[in-house]
């Protein structure tokens, strides 16, 4: 009985404990991206208690997220954004500067976690994220394959594996038309050294011989894939790997550490996978991928008290304390003060370490991106060369950015 | 019936146009004549946890003025009508002179956005409206001379297709056509060819998403055609099978003559509907090889880059197409109506 009643005054002590924790008076209401690590930020945001606190993490977030901090107020206090999808709120002046924050209540975080614009912090990052090497090492052991380092040998594996008819189409990626795509593109352009504008202008600049190795490359790699490349995105690749169908991808590090913790995967599949960091291609030294962060941010167009609010909640959400529970902790790559790398944080780790180019926060990146995912598909399909693809991509950039005010 | 009372009447219903489809289509009209001003861009200093470097960013207080003075932009009047993105003028007529026959001039514009959406719109519009209701009227035709215990059940299984949200329809298809779903299978079997897949080319893609379309119009057009059959009138039936009508010639001669206002009704209806095929293309994600109008709005409005005006003048462009599709319809019934008067 004594133990009993010392077992709930424990259980009593720390429920109160950790609602005293976080206490807020003003609505927080949070807009996302929806996979593990962000979820652990929305679920660590509604321990607040005081007033309510909500999330609506979806795929869709950027299709939502300006429209909803555009009114006055706004509906979301605070938007989960990478260094891509900042730039929509920072072009249409919807999140405001946070120092003052910082300064009352962020002690807790790390000096590079803040994103700092002409000198304002706008953001507070909690992850990397980057592309990185994804494979099966039974499967390239059987066949004697060393772990490819550059896309070339990542090629001549896929050749072998196929040969071998272990797997017949060995190589997975998410060449999904779009965004996906687009993002492929970026990652190997930059890798032959490629840069998407001239200089510091707005004019576009992929229409040279760096962006016709990268299509070819891209076009070599679409052989080893599943024919319906052109659908899959990095949720139907995951899948495909899953299944025992992919050998060897580029992948999101965000997605390698639950990777093969679904229902349903094989033995096979669950202890083969292994991952390391992204290639480079065409002798390049920089790797032909991208560096992100995840971060949040506060509306501009709320109240003080409601910013003020949103910040403690949010800052609450990424504690060093969470990375005590082993799952959060190998979800991601935090940027929190106490993290140690996890196993599944090689890839990403190897990626930073290697100089991979971060991805470029520039007001017209969105529609160079776009341009690209718009346009490339006729090239994957063969039905055009690659100069006429990367001419139709300047052609569609141009009368997209002019329209924006940007050229 | 007296004006006054007509005039009461139509008012609510007039009201309600005026304010939920006329005012935003001025507004739509408006937008798509103005951008947003010019950046003025600055070089400033960016830190994030990779590291500090200059960049582009857009300096908000030097263009506070200009939105404040010019809230809707600036007016640009038909310069996005004509852009690459849209009509494409320049491009069009280079591609005129470039090319040495129509089929080439043909292949050389479909590689622009607004005229290759077009092509599909209009190929999707012009196989999918009559397939529909040849098929629609057939099933009705069917059903209507069936057992009368089992038309319930019948009337509910063919009334599916409809209701099935079009989104959550396509999506369940895109996966049973995957060449490892159970449609997909069984066609790679019966074609006794493993490799074949509906998603990886052009043409089977455009043929499964005129199939789906097909599918998920008929049971409007049955359902309707059913509701004609009902008003059949029986003597003139029973004449042509005295007079030795076969079920063709009575078709022929006097079910569908007393149905063509239908006809002409769920034409007009299936033309607006298809034209603005959308959900398919989402659902069986086939942007790669397939895009509409109105998925070219979609895409327009979505994501980080949100080209208001862009998918301002796409929309009003869809408008133009439909008003021009309908045009032959809507005179006719027009001069109908003139005549009985």
């Amino acid at each position: 009985m004594k133990l009993l009643i010392k077992f709930f005054s424990i259980l009593i002590f720390l429920a109160s404990s950790s609602a005293f924790a976080c206490s807020i008076s003003a609505r927080v209401s949070i807009v996302g991206n929806e996979f593990p690590a962000i979820q652990t930020v929305g679920s660590g945001a509604k321990e607040c208690k005081g007033a309510k606190v909500t999330a609506n993490l979806t795929a869709d977030h950027q299709k939502i997220n300006v429209a909803g901090m555009s009114s006055q107020p706004a509906e979301y206090t605070s938007a989960i954004v990478a260094n891509t999808s900042i730039v929509a709120l920072l072009n249409n002046d919807l999140i405001r500067p946070l120092d003052d924050l910082v300064k009352k209540h962020g002690k807790g975080l790390k000096k590079n976690q803040l994103i700092t614009i002409d000198g304002k912090i706008m953001a507070v990052a909690f992850m990397a994220n980057a592309q990185h090497l994804v494979y099966r090492k039974d499967i390239l052991k059987k066949l004697n394959i060393d772990v490819p380092k550059t896309y070339e040998e990542m090629l001549a594996a896929a050749k072998k594996i196929r040969a071998s008819g272990l797997v017949k189409n060995p190589v997975g990626g998410a060449y999904k038309a779009g965004w996906n795509l687009a993002q492929e593109f970026n990652n190997m352009f930059i890798g032959y050294g490629g840069s998407h504008f001239k200089g510091n202008s707005a004019e576009p600049n992929v229409n040279s011989s760096a962006g016709e190795k990268a299509l070819e490359m891209m076009k070599s790699l679409s052989e080893y894939m599943n024919p319906d490349f052109l659908t899959h995105d990095s949720n139907a690749t995951n899948a495909e790997f899953r299944a025992g169908n992919v050998a060897i991808m580029n992948m999101w590090g965000s997605r390698a550490a639950t990777l093969v913790d679904a229902d349903g995967v094989s033995d096979e599949v669950k202890n083969g996978m292994d991952i390391a960091g992204p290639m480079t291609v065409g002798g390049g030294k920089t790797p032909a991928s991208t560096l992100f962060w995840d971060g949040w941010t506060v509306a501009k167009k709320i109240s003080d008290a409601e910013a003020e609010a949103t910040f403690v909640a949010m800052t609450n959400a990424i504690k060093p304390s969470i990375l005590d529970n082993e799952d959060i902790r190998k979800q991601a790559v935090w940027l929190i003060e106490g993290y140690k790398p996890t196993d599944a944080a090689r890839g990403v780790f190897a990626a930073a370490k290697m100089n991979t180019t971060p991805y470029p926060m520039l007001p017209y990146a969105g529609l160079m991106h776009s341009a690209i995912g718009k346009e490339i598909a006729d090239f994957m399909q063969g039905k055009e060369s690659a100069k006429k693809t990367l001419s139709d991509i300047e052609d569609a950039y141009r009368a997209s950015a002019k329209e924006k005010g940007f050229l | 019936m007296k004006h006054r009372t007509f005039f009461w009447f139509i008012l609510p219903t007039f009201l309600a146009m005026f304010f939920f489809i006329t005012l935003p289509i001025i507004s739509v009209v408006i937008q798509s004549l103005h951008t947003p001003h010019e950046n003025i861009l600055v070089t400033v200093e960016n830190c994030d946890p990779f590291g500090c470097k200059k960049v582009t960013s857009i300096d908000h207080d030097a263009t506070k003025n200009l939105k404040s003075e010019n809230p809707l932009g600036k007016f640009v009047g038909l310069d996005i009508y004509f852009d690459r993105g849209h009509l494409a003028l320049k491009q069009v007529r280079e591609h005129w002179n470039n090319s040495e026959d129509i089929s080439k001039f043909l292949s050389l514009i479909t590689d622009l956005p607004l005229y290759k959406a077009i092509f599909f719109t209009l190929t999707f519009t012009f196989t999918v409206t009559p397939i529909m209701l040849i098929l629609g009227l057939l099933i009705a035709l069917g059903v209507n001379s069936i057992n009368k215990k089992l038309k319930g059940l019948i009337i509910f299984f063919s009334l599916l297709p409809m209701i099935v949200t079009p989104l959550i329809g396509s999506i369940i298809l895109f996966w049973m056509i995957d060449s490892r779903g159970i449609v997909g299978n069984l066609l790679q079997i019966l074609f006794e060819d493993p490799n074949l897949s509906l998603k990886a080319s052009t043409s089977l893609t455009w043929i499964t998403l005129i199939i789906y379309g097909v599918w998920h119009a008929i049971p409007f057009s049955f359902i309707v055609f059913y509701a004609g059959l009902q008003t059949l009138p029986k003597d003139q039936i029973e004449s042509a099978q005295i007079d030795g009508a076969n079920t063709f010639q009575q078709t022929i001669h006097i079910i569908i003559p007393h149905i063509m206002p239908l006809i002409t009704f769920v034409t007009l209806m299936q033309l607006m509907d298809n034209f603005r095929v959308f959900e398919p293309i989402i659902g069986f994600n086939a942007e790669a090889h397939a895009t509409s109008l109105s998925w070219i709005i979609f895409n327009d409005l979505g994501g980080e880059t949100r080209q208001l005006s862009a998918a301002a003048t796409s929309s009003i462009l869809t408008i133009f197409g439909i008003v021009i599709l309908l045009l032959p319809v809507l005179i006719k019934t027009w001069k109908e109506f003139d005549f009985k008067k």
